[in-house]
């Protein structure tokens, strides 16, 4: 059922947020030891919740728009008295003592937390094979990978366990799992959704946003999340616009580009999407024209000096000292040594390293600083393609979902993010649509992209791909 | 650019607070290395006159008013560490003493 159509009827009393809660928890209990899409389903606190939205509805107050949804959160965003692991053992156990700003005014919109939901390891990965905790399956395949590093997230949506979840989007940790999942993952403008109380990973580069199972949904929850927070020096002072009121525009006259670069980085199959999507746009009355973005071929290396140059910075106050795990030794060296490397898994030890290497003396400037600059050459090349066209169109990911351990090489797994990368360089929305299936009936997804702010133009088009889905 | 020799990961690693076995030298050697390779396409790049691009927002020193606002409860705080005194965190020692 929509999402909105959960929250009229538990507003209206024609359902109890317990009975749909209920439904959603027998479904985690029949489906998830297959998926393992969750590290934590949070049972009694969803029907505490839930009986507090129905006693809302009983006495005549309005719970809000997401009255009695069922949603999942992503593990690395904290939740007050809830573990919040970002799939690593440093952090296991570990019970924040506050809510992220997330977290907050989605139980203040009457949302139902039904648990938390696995990741690669502090969000470093692409197939959630990183997490300490095991990989979640594809539900469309279990031999497959999710994506990542919201695999959880997307995998909770996809299979039905949850009306909606929400994950973290550094690289494309929304958006490709969105994709290799089918189902709706947004990336919204940087700043758009406050990130207090989200565990970072890359601060310049991090943005929460949700998964759903339809464009509207999508835009439903975004609504509900974003809009300025004191609490994030790095929150979009002005209003979050509304997005509903898009859905429905079309998009007749409208100039959408499709950006040569990454159109050739797909697979076949991933590829005859795309097509197909440009032509049901063409056909829906949009002027199609192909453009160029030249530094989006620079943006894996430019995302791969940056990230996990803030990614070392970010990871150092994990020391044993204030939270998580401690391995003990004779001095406060050797323990937060002892610490650091019995917590902290492979993947992102490499990140670490590398973010260290990278901001080093001697280095900075080849490294980091030179990844700074192409920065901000993708950001001028954005600019300049959207004097032209009013959204862009690309693969979301390169190939369908894998299978498990299919990329052993870094490399090969760190290009999976190739389509997504530019949108977080840049600091741009961007989403992945559900267009069909490829080979072996895999969900493709097509990705949406749009000027900073631009999320309502993002939507009124990603409406008209879905629209257009088989 | 040139890929890692083991002893500047090793070298990393204590910077970064890690301490790697032989086998993870290697290991983290060769994952390093491809990855510091594959970057080596923006060597030939002359960025120069490119300014440096920090985050994406134009937003400058962002002020609150000067005045309490809400905060964590210490003691929820110091009930999520590995060892406290009920007022502090609490360490092995740092500079040797006993």
């Amino acid at each position: 059922m929509a999402v909105a159509d959960i929250a009229t009827r538990v507003r209206a009393g024609d359902s109890t947020a317990v009975a749909v809660v209920e439904e959603y928890l027998a479904k985690i209990r029949s489906t998830d030891g297959d998926v393992h899409a969750f590290n934590l389903v949070t049972a009694d606190v969803a029907l505490a919740q839930a009986s507090a939205v129905d006693d809302a509805v009983a006495s005549g107050h309005d719970p809000g728009p997401l009255a009695g949804v069922p949603i999942a959160l992503k593990d690395n965003m904290c939740t007050e008295g809830i573990d919040t692991t970002c799939s690593s053992k440093i952090l296991e156990g570990w019970k924040p003592p506050y809510n992220g700003t997330v977290v907050d005014r989605l139980r203040d919109a009457g949302a139902i937390l039904v648990g938390k939901t696995n990741l690669d390891e502090f969000a470093m990965g692409s197939s959630t094979e990183n997490s300490a905790f095991g990989p979640t399956k594809n539900p469309h395949d279990l031999g497959r990978v999710p994506g990542g590093s919201s695999g959880g997230s997307a995998a909770s949506v996809a299979a039905g366990m949850a009306a909606l979840s929400f994950g973290s989007d550094t690289g494309g940790s929304i958006r490709q799992p969105a994709a290799l999942c089918g189902v709706v993952g947004v990336k919204p403008t940087y700043g758009a959704v406050s990130r207090y109380g989200l565990i970072a990973f890359a601060s310049s580069l991090d943005q929460i946003g949700p998964f759903a199972t339809t464009v509207e949904d999508a835009a439903l929850a975004l609504e509900v999340i974003a809009g300025h927070d004191p609490l994030d020096s790095t929150s979009i002072p002005s209003p979050a616009p509304a997005l509903l009121p898009e859905l429905d525009k079309g998009v007749d006259g409208l100039r959408i580009g499709v950006i040569s670069e990454l159109a050739n980085a797909a697979d076949p199959d991933v590829a005859e999407r795309m097509t197909a999507a440009l032509g049901a746009l063409e056909a829906a009355g949009a002027k199609i024209v192909e453009v160029s973005v030249p530094a989006v071929v620079y943006g894996l290396t430019a995302y791969y000096l940056i990230a996990p140059a803030e990614a070392s910075s970010n990871l150092a106050r994990f020391d044993g000292v204030r939270y998580g795990l401690r391995v003990d030794g004779a001095d406060v060296q050797e323990m937060m040594i002892r610490t650091r490397t019995a917590g902290f898994g492979d993947e992102v030890k490499a990140r670490i390293m590398l973010g260290t290497f990278a901001l080093s003396a001697g280095y900075y400037d080849a490294f980091y600083g030179k990844a700074q600059r192409l920065r901000t050459m993708v950001r001028r090349d954005f600019d300049a393609v959207y004097q032209n066209v009013d959204a862009l169109i690309s693969p979301t990911s390169p190939s369908i979902a894998f299978e498990f351990g299919d990329k052993s090489d870094p490399l090969a797994m760190y290009k999976c993010d190739v389509c997504t990368i530019p949108s977080n360089l840049g600091g741009d929305p961007a989403m992945s649509v559900p267009f069909g299936t490829g080979d072996h009936s895999m969900p493709v997804g097509v990705q949406v992209l749009a000027p900073p702010n631009g999320e309502q133009m993002m939507f009124r088009v990603a409406a008209a791909v879905e629209r257009a889905a088989p | 650019m040139t890929a890692l020799s083991r002893d500047e990961v090793a070298h990393v690693a204590a910077l970064a607070r890690l301490d790697l076995d032989e086998a993870a030298l290697d290991h983290f050697t060769d994952h390093l290395s491809s990855v510091l390779d594959y970057a080596a396409e923006i060597d030939s790049l002359d960025l120069s006159d490119i300014p440096p691009m920090v985050h994406p927002l134009p937003l400058r020193n962002v002020f609150r008013r000067d005045a309490v606002g809400g905060v964590v409860d210490r003691e929820a705080v110091l009930a999520q560490a590995p060892d406290q005194d009920g007022e502090r965190f609490r360490i092995p020692p740092i500079l040797g003493e006993k």
